[in-house]
Order: C-alpha cells, then sequence, then structure tokens
C-alpha cells in the first residue's frame, strides 16, 4: 500500500514538472505553473488527469492551453488524459508565483500587485501605484482600465514616458 | 416537461451573448483605440459568461445540446434575452449607457447569485463579478465624463436616456422561470445607484414612464431577428461548419 502511494506521488510530480515547460500562449514568458492555472494532478489508474481554471471567464486561451497540455504529456508517453476545466475556486493574481512575477517584470509587464490594493471601486479613482518595469519608477499612470488582454490594463511612465501593460490584480 | 432552470439559464446566456455580440460590433470603430480595446474586451467578458451559461444548459438538456447549437441554431421567438441588449448601439453615448444600465443591474444579480444553491451559477456568478465589476466601474465614469460634458455630449446623453428608459423596467419583472434570485428585491438598490449617477453626469431620469416588456418570454423588438441573422449566418448556411 505504502509503495503504490509513494509511487502515485511520484508520478504525480513528474506531471508537475512536464507542466512546468508549457507556456501561456498569449503571455509566452509564463508557464501555466507560474500563472496559477493548474489546480490539481490526479493519477486514477492509467489516466491522468489535469484540472485547470481560467483566468478571465472569456479567456480565448483556455482551448488553446488544453490542447498544449495534451500534446506535452503525450510526448512524454501518456496516452489516457482527461483536462476538466473547474470554476470555483475563481482565479486570482495571488496564485501567480514569484518567480512568475520575476519573468513578467523582465518582459516589460508590470507584475500584478498583492490584491488588497484593487479592492475599491470609487469612480475616478486614483489609480494603483503600478511600477514601471522599465525604470522602476512609480511615477506612473492608468491610460485604460483594459489593455491587449482580458488580464492587462494599459499604463504610462511618467518618468521614462515608455507604456507598458500592467497584469490587473483579480 | 422541462424544467424552469433550463429556461433560466437560457435567459441568462441569451441576455449576455446579445450584448457581447451588440458590443463586437464596435470592433475597429471605436472613438479612440484605447475604448475600442475597452469595449470589445467587455464584449470577450460577456460571451464568456454566455459560453458558461450555454454549456450548463446543455449539461441539463442533455442529448445533442451543445452550447454552439443553443447559440447558433434557435430562433428569435425561442431566445429569452432582455430587451435593453438587443437595442441597437445608436452612437457612443447609447452604447455606453446601456451597458451601464445592464452592468448594474448584473452587479447586483451575481452578487445575489453567488450565494445561490446551484453550485455551478454561484461558480460562475462568483467568477464574473470580478469582472463585472471593472465593467460598472467603466462605464459610470463614461456616463458621467459624456452626461457632464460638452453641450453636445450632453443632449447626447439625454436622447440616450430617453431612448433606452422604457426598456429597464423589464430587469425587475420575474419571469415565472426566474426563481434562483427574487430580482424585485434588487430594484431599489439599482434605482439608487443609477440615480446617483445619472445625477452627477448631470442628467435626469425620466419619471413614470410606459415599460416595455417581452424580452424573457421571447417576444422581441424587432431588432433581434436582423442581430441572430448576421450571428447565425455561417451556421445557418453551412451546417456544421468548422474552422
Amino acid at each position: 500500500m505504502k509503495i503504490e502511494t509513494s509511487s502515485s506521488v511520484q508520478e504525480q510530480n513528474k506531471v508537475w514538472s512536464i507542466l512546468e515547460t508549457v507556456a501561456d500562449p498569449e503571455v509566452p514568458v509564463l508557464t501555466i505553473t507560474d500563472l496559477g492555472i493548474v489546480r490539481d494532478v490526479k493519477i486514477n489508474d492509467d489516466q491522468v488527469e489535469v484540472i485547470i481554471t481560467p483566468t478571465y471567464t472569456g479567456c480565448p486561451a483556455m482551448d488553446m492551453i488544453a490542447m498544449n497540455i495534451k500534446l506535452a504529456l503525450i510526448e512524454n508517453g501518456y496516452n489516457n488524459i482527461k483536462i476538466t476545466s473547474v470554476l470555483s475556486p475563481a482565479w486570482t493574481t495571488d496564485w501567480m508565483s514569484e518567480a512568475g512575477k520575476q519573468k513578467l517584470k523582465e518582459y516589460g509587464i508590470a507584475p500584478p500587485n498583492p490584491r488588497q490594493q484593487v479592492c475599491n471601486n470609487d469612480l475616478f479613482a486614483a489609480a494603483e501605484a503600478v511600477q514601471c518595469p522599465h525604470c522602476n519608477s512609480h511615477h506612473t499612470h492608468r491610460i485604460s482600465e483594459f489593455g491587449s488582454t482580458a488580464c492587462k490594463a494599459l499604463y504610462q511612465c511618467d518618468d521614462c514616458k515608455e507604456p507598458f501593460d500592467y497584469f490587473k490584480c483579480h | 416537461m422541462r424544467s424552469a432552470l433550463i429556461d433560466y439559464t437560457l435567459h441568462l446566456a441569451d441576455t449576455t451573448l446579445i450584448l457581447s455580440q451588440r458590443n463586437s460590433e464596435w470592433c475597429g470603430h471605436g472613438p479612440i483605440l484605447e475604448q475600442d480595446i475597452a469595449i470589445t474586451n467587455i464584449s470577450l467578458d460577456l460571451l464568456g459568461q454566455a459560453r458558461n451559461f450555454y454549456q450548463y444548459t446543455a449539461t441539463l438538456m442533455g442529448g445533442e445540446a451543445t452550447e454552439d447549437s443553443l447559440a447558433y441554431l434557435r430562433k428569435e421567438r425561442e431566445f429569452k434575452n432582455l430587451l435593453l441588449v438587443e437595442q441597437p448601439n445608436g452612437d457612443w453615448g447609447q452604447t455606453i449607457l446601456r451597458q451601464y444600465l445592464y452592468s448594474q443591474f448584473q452587479y447586483l444579480l451575481f452578487n445575489k447569485m453567488k450565494d445561490a444553491d446551484d453550485e455551478q451559477l454561484a461558480a460562475i456568478a462568483t467568477k464574473a463579478l470580478k469582472e463585472t465589476t471593472y465593467h460598472v466601474r467603466w462605464s459610470s465614469e463614461w456616463v458621467i465624463r459624456l452626461g457632464d460634458g460638452t453641450d453636445e455630449s450632453h443632449n447626447r446623453m439625454i436622447k440616450a436616456v430617453n431612448e433606452l428608459w422604457s426598456y429597464t423596467g423589464e430587469m425587475f419583472v420575474p419571469a415565472v422561470y426566474e426563481t434562483i434570485v427574487d430580482i424585485r428585491e434588487l430594484k431599489n438598490s439599482w434605482e439608487e445607484k443609477v440615480n446617483a449617477i445619472l445625477s452627477e453626469a448631470t442628467l435626469t431620469v425620466p419619471e413614470k414612464t410606459f415599460m416595455q416588456s417581452g424580452g424573457k418570454e421571447g417576444k422581441h423588438t424587432e431588432q433581434l431577428g436582423y442581430i441572430l441573422t448576421e450571428l447565425q449566418y455561417m451556421q445557418r448556411t453551412y451546417p456544421g461548419a468548422q474552422w
């Protein structure tokens, strides 16, 4: 019994390490595990079940992510693969890994601030202090609540004048 | 017998799909690039919600129903969306006001639905509420900016209020299948919020207006037929087409 359990844990770890190589199609510098999209991995007999959750309700990348997970697992010798998408609990940027945030910044996208800073719904409220990923200044302003993908907003740095994407807290 | 839950999830799905389709007509035509991106992002959020509701409906119906067959192969009289969301885009002001009036309602609705006994509806609402919060903020700001803006924008917003107001009453009159959330309870909060925003926008809420109804029962304005003609064109012309 014990041996079986530990081999199942080993198998799970192996699947997780494969999932760590699958990139997000829209922000390719991040993997799906950096983003916190993968919620669980289950081994049922010879079947591998990967449980994923969308970042945003309308995220058009989900079908492609599911396909890329399948391809990565097939390449590593798995044949019986099940992808399950769940909505609850709802995804939050708090699930993004620290490594992921660092990679975003290096890529030129400001990583999400901790969530408690955005829980304010006041109109025309001063935009939260978002750090410019280029010159590190906090002297920036929001151009638009909506950016190039559902998960980003548009900002501009008042010091270096560079416009940049901000991965919104969610 | 068909369950009330199926009709209700269809009503939620149809309303979000049709508003998404309307907003998407702005793609490439927005007044400035950032706002073109904003309205189409909102469109995408609404489409995601519609997919979640259709997928759930398809599971409840069983058989051969899929999210695609429900969106692409039902007729006008089978659609249960609110009349408000099928109204034409008009100018930017009218589109913004329609979005605001609906988002404010949706925010209150999902806030209740997130505690529903039905786990799937609760999960969809909890997830969507985060996005709806952005929609309310963005559209309120625009209503204020345009209402309290130039003479031209102010007059256009007055026209938009007059065009759309008679379609708002229907939101708070429950259909027979609408039992998950008591929407009558949302009316006061909605009016309070909308009055506050419109008054900040220096606009007046019309007094006692005749309110249109029928959308929830499949009786639509002439607009919906044109929307579906465009939306369903591909599947009607080339059944089963995929790409």
